[in-house]
């Protein structure tokens, strides 16, 4: 194996005077002060309280509500229903594009899921629109709801997840099969799951004759602003949403929602500012959600343990009105090398909110399965899991032939494997127990996540005082982005970090895409990345031109910028400030401007993701059945590092998510109710702190020529691939017992 | 009716008109002493985002009438940095990334407050990660929290030492 190395948070390795340093998060004051002002912690003047009357019915009719009742409440000032709620330019069901999807805005009588609005209360305060909220007791016309996977005819939808075809095959699965030595066979069901950011959905809405201003959280600003211009027939230009700091999003952020809209509604409806919050109970609705699957593998390998044949099936659900598939099967196209690769698909139609994308949307579900079937391949072939995956190592992308444009997954095998200690794990299952008698298992899962890019723009400025501005309309939801993308503004403009003026979370800012998919540092790193370039280039046309600057024809040997500073190539010793540049040019600031994408003949030429592997030990109780995941390793290789420390916090998080998918959380849903049984934080668990094992996530050095040209992958949501079938690899090795229905409990 | 009350909140008393028996002492902090430092994740009670300390022990605020609390000490995040410097919980956090997306962070670092008073968890990590598990952090930040809550601490006695000495 060649040499392996890894980034030391200690000492990083340098990309830039910025880029690769491990700072700490430049918003840290703001946040563990209470200074940080989310949406909710706005309160203009004026302002009512307004609260959503949601249905407690899956499918039917609101035949009656009490508008009376909850008028006469004190404080309250106005209910708004579908009998007064005031006109929108476009139908809430109107479907423009695959990415409008379609919101409940009290369009009319009719409930399609639990949960939807059915009714907002506005009053002087919270306790009052609250109260009245109660006191409208609906009553309805209640028909049967359509719940579970098995509650309908599936069908195959046209597309799956962002517009992934729902088959695609590559070589004769079935020859290959026929071919095989060792063939199985397994399902595995993942479970409708809630996104349940920390902070609920909440809007402060505020108009001025049409121009309307709003205080909410949002991954995809310009998305927001051009739904909401479209929804109330206003130019979007008239709409700024301000979103500094999210309290999470996970996806959940990126669409703006049903609940969101009714505040604007609310507030134009009244005349003044509203701010409306979501309940937690009310976000498990009309926010979306991870929708469930059942998933079908039938794996051969030949007698050495090389795959022969992968087909990969799953069955998902989206809403009756709506079309949202968990692209769980895409998966399978990139991670193991095969001769023979399907994937396919099916899905119900529910009376459920619309599901969404949720953290690693797809990946996550179906790297929990894939990777439960690569170990019961492993097992079955009597080899170590870890020698199975190098067996059926992909040198390149199995369903499509292309090279990688980088991978050192083989380095993040063996330096997880070495820190982990995986050597002489016994291959048989419960064979391991430790001082307690508790059942010992070791598990491994290979983490993948394609790198992503959308289009973003930026814009950047040198001052006359040689201070930098460099702005866009980026989204923080806690993975760093002001940090890390100011670290890239930096860099591009040759300046120190202090010399740095950043700005970003509004949206009349230049429009840099969402914030999702892991795709976020990439795109507005890029599109600042040329905003700087620009700048400097401006800058160096100035100087060289100038035969008074000492950069005065430097020609084709050019200049590099550095610390606020053009300096000649050739002769360092010559370089002029860029202050001094301005003053004597008489130029009060310079402007550069920037665009990102995604590059189609990279994308053409090269299959573009992050790989990681990551390894569990879980202890389980042998006669109580409790699972503990105990200690967590994972190693992940995802390009130029930006921030280190940021990164790794990412990867923690990511590889919690996974403990939470395989051990923790599941939507419970009544299915002659329709709701969700468990909507809140006791009852829909994910991990507390004592659930969370000893965490170690490995930076393993990659460099990628082709991504993009600062190199970046994106790292937002690898960690939760690979985890969750790590983990429940680790209980079938702790017990024998192979629990194909997540999250794992004890009562399997 | 209205009805009034005192609290001393971050150490300043307060007389508070209260309109409303309703009120919890969260949205009383939020919505009516534009504190907005301490958050609402659950107004259940299961997340631990508006804990603060009333007469010293670690709540959550979500949970109580601010009218049963005539004459109580709260403590929030806005009170815990003094002249400008960082309570070393609250520097810790930074130093450890015990953070990302920040919501449930105010809340954190009041219960490790909290807990650092209560005096039982000392230098365990065990006892802390138990301690510590009324807060809900979704970003998963568990990692960074548990360090950051026992470096605090480690700062917190050294100082004590150096003061006794």
């Amino acid at each position: 194996m060649a040499e392996t190395r890894q980034i030391d948070i200690a000492s990083p390795r340098r990309h830039g005077s910025s880029i690769g340093q491990p700072l700490t998060r430049r918003d840290g004051v703001l946040k563990v002060t209470g200074e940080a002002r989310y949406a909710a912690d706005n309160h203009p003047p004026g302002m009512l309280h307004a609260v959503l009357a949601v249905s407690s019915i899956a499918r039917g009719r609101v035949r009656f509500l009490d508008v009376a009742a909850a008028r006469a409440h004190p404080g309250v000032i106005d209910v708004m229903t579908p009998a007064n709620r005031p006109p929108l330019a476009l139908d809430p069901d109107a479907k423009l594009h695959p990415f409008m999807f379609r919101l409940d805005l009290l369009q009319n009588d009719t409930v399609r899921y639990a949960g939807q609005a059915i009714a907002v209360v506005i009053a002087e305060t919270l306790e009052s629109a609250t109260e009245a909220a109660a006191l409208l007791s609906p009553r309805y016309d209640t028909e049967a709801a359509s719940m579970g996977l098995d509650s309908a005819d599936s069908f195959i939808p046209p597309t799956i997840g962002v517009g992934y075809p729902s088959e695609a095959q590559h070589g004769d699965v079935e020859a290959g099969l026929a071919a095989a030595e060792h063939r199985i066979e397994a399902v595995y069901e993942t479970p409708a799951q809630y996104h349940n950011a920390m902070e609920p959905h909440a809007i402060v809405a505020e108009w001025d004759g049409d121009r309307l201003t709003v205080d909410t959280p949002s991954q995809g600003l310009a998305w927001a602003q051009d739904r909401i211009a479209g929804l109330f027939g206003i130019p979007p230009e008239k709409i700024h949403i301000r979103s500094p700091f999210l309290g999470g999003g996970f996806g959940s952020k990126g669409l703006i929602s049903g609940p969101q809209v009714l505040g604007i509604l609310a507030a134009r409806m009244v005349g003044r500012p509203v701010k409306l919050v979501l309940s937690r109970d009310q976000m498990y609705g009309p926010v979306g959600h991870r929708a469930p699957t059942r998933q079908t593998l039938r794996v051969g390998a030949d007698r050495r343990g090389a795959l022969t044949a992968v087909h990969h099936h799953m069955r998902t659900t989206t809403s009756t009105f709506d079309d949202f598939f968990e692209p769980s099967v895409q998966v399978s196209h990139a991670l193991y090398a095969s001769p023979a690769i399907a994937t396919s698909a099916e899905a119900v139609r529910l009376d459920t909110g619309t599901p969404l994308f949720m953290r690693a949307p797809g990946e996550a579900s179906g790297s929990a399965a894939l990777e439960s079937a690569i170990d019961e391949m492993a097992l079955a072939v009597s080899m170590d899991p870890l020698n199975f995956r190098l067996r059926n190592y992909a040198e390149v992308e199995p369903i499509s032939g292309k090279p990688f444009s980088s991978k050192a997954l083989r380095e993040c095998y063996a330096q997880g494997a070495a820190r982990f200690g995986w050597a002489g794990r016994p291959l048989a299952p419960r064979q391991m127990r430790d001082e307690n008698g508790l059942l010992v298992g070791w598990g491994l899962g290979t983490a993948i996540f394609p790198a992503i890019m959308f289009q973003g723009n930026a814009r950047a400025v040198i001052r006359a005082d040689g201070i930098g501005l460099v702005e866009l309309g980026a989204e923080d939801m806690g993975q760093g982005a002001w940090t890390a993308l100011a670290q890239i503004a930096a860099d591009s403009l040759g300046l120190e970090l202090a010399q740095l003026e950043f700005r970003a979370g509004s949206s009349d800012l230049p429009d840099a895409g969402i914030a999702g998919g892991s795709g976020h540092t990439a795109t507005a790193g890029m599109a600042i990345h040329g905003a700087g370039a620009d700048v400097v280039a401006k800058l160096a046309e100035l100087a060289m031109g100038d035969e008074r600057s000492p950069l005065f024809g430097a020609g084709n040997a050019g200049v590099s910028a550095r610390g606020g500073r053009l300096i000649r190539r050739d002769d360092e010793s010559r370089s002029e400030s860029y202050a001094d540049i301005l003053r004597r040019a008489g130029v009060a600031e310079i402007e550069g401007r920037g665009s990102s994408a995604a590059d189609p003949a990279a994308q053409n030429a090269y299959s573009l993701h992050a790989h990681g592997a990551v390894f569990a030990e879980v202890k389980v109780d042998p006669d109580l059945g409790q699972v503990r995941a105990t200690r967590l390793v994972g190693a992940f290789a995802a390009g130029t590092i930006i921030n280190p420390r940021l990164v790794r916090s990412q990867y923690y998080g990511g590889m919690v998510w996974g403990v939470s998918f395989a051990l923790h959380e599941q939507a419970v849903v009544d299915h002659r109710s329709g709701r969700v049984m468990n909507s809140n934080m006791s009852e829909y668990h994910v991990p507390v702190n004592v659930d969370v094992p000893p965490l170690e996530a490995i930076l393993v050095e990659e460099s990628d020529p082709h991504v993009n040209a600062l190199g970046i992958k994106g790292v937002g949501e690898i960690g939760i691939t690979g985890a969750a079938g790590a983990i429940a690899n680790a209980v079938c090795h702790a017990t024998g017992v192979r629990v194909c229905r997540f999250s794992i409990t004890l009562e399997q | 009716m209205s009805l009034s009350i005192s609290l001393t909140i971050n150490g300043v008393q307060r007389k508070v008109e209260l309109e409303d028996p309703r009120v919890t002492l969260l949205d009383l902090l939020r919505e009516r002493l534009d504190l907005t430092g301490t958050k609402k994740g659950c107004d259940r009670g299961q997340c631990g985002a508006c804990t603060v300390l009333l007469d010293g022990r670690r709540i959550n605020s979500c949970l109580v009438l601010a009218i049963s609390q005539d004459g109580a000490e709260v403590l929030t995040v806005e009170g815990l940095a003094q002249g400008g410097e960082l309570h070393p919980v609250q520097a810790t956090f930074i130093d450890h990334d015990a953070l990302q997306c920040g919501f449930c962070t105010p809340g954190q670092i009041m219960s490790a407050v909290g807990l650092i008073q209560e005096g039982h968890a000392g230098d365990d990590p065990e006892r802390v990660r138990e301690g510590m598990s009324g807060n809900l952090c979704r970003c998963g930040a568990y990692r960074g929290i548990t360090e950051a809550v026992l470096e605090a601490q480690r700062r917190l006695v050294q100082t004590a030492r150096k003061a006794a000495a």
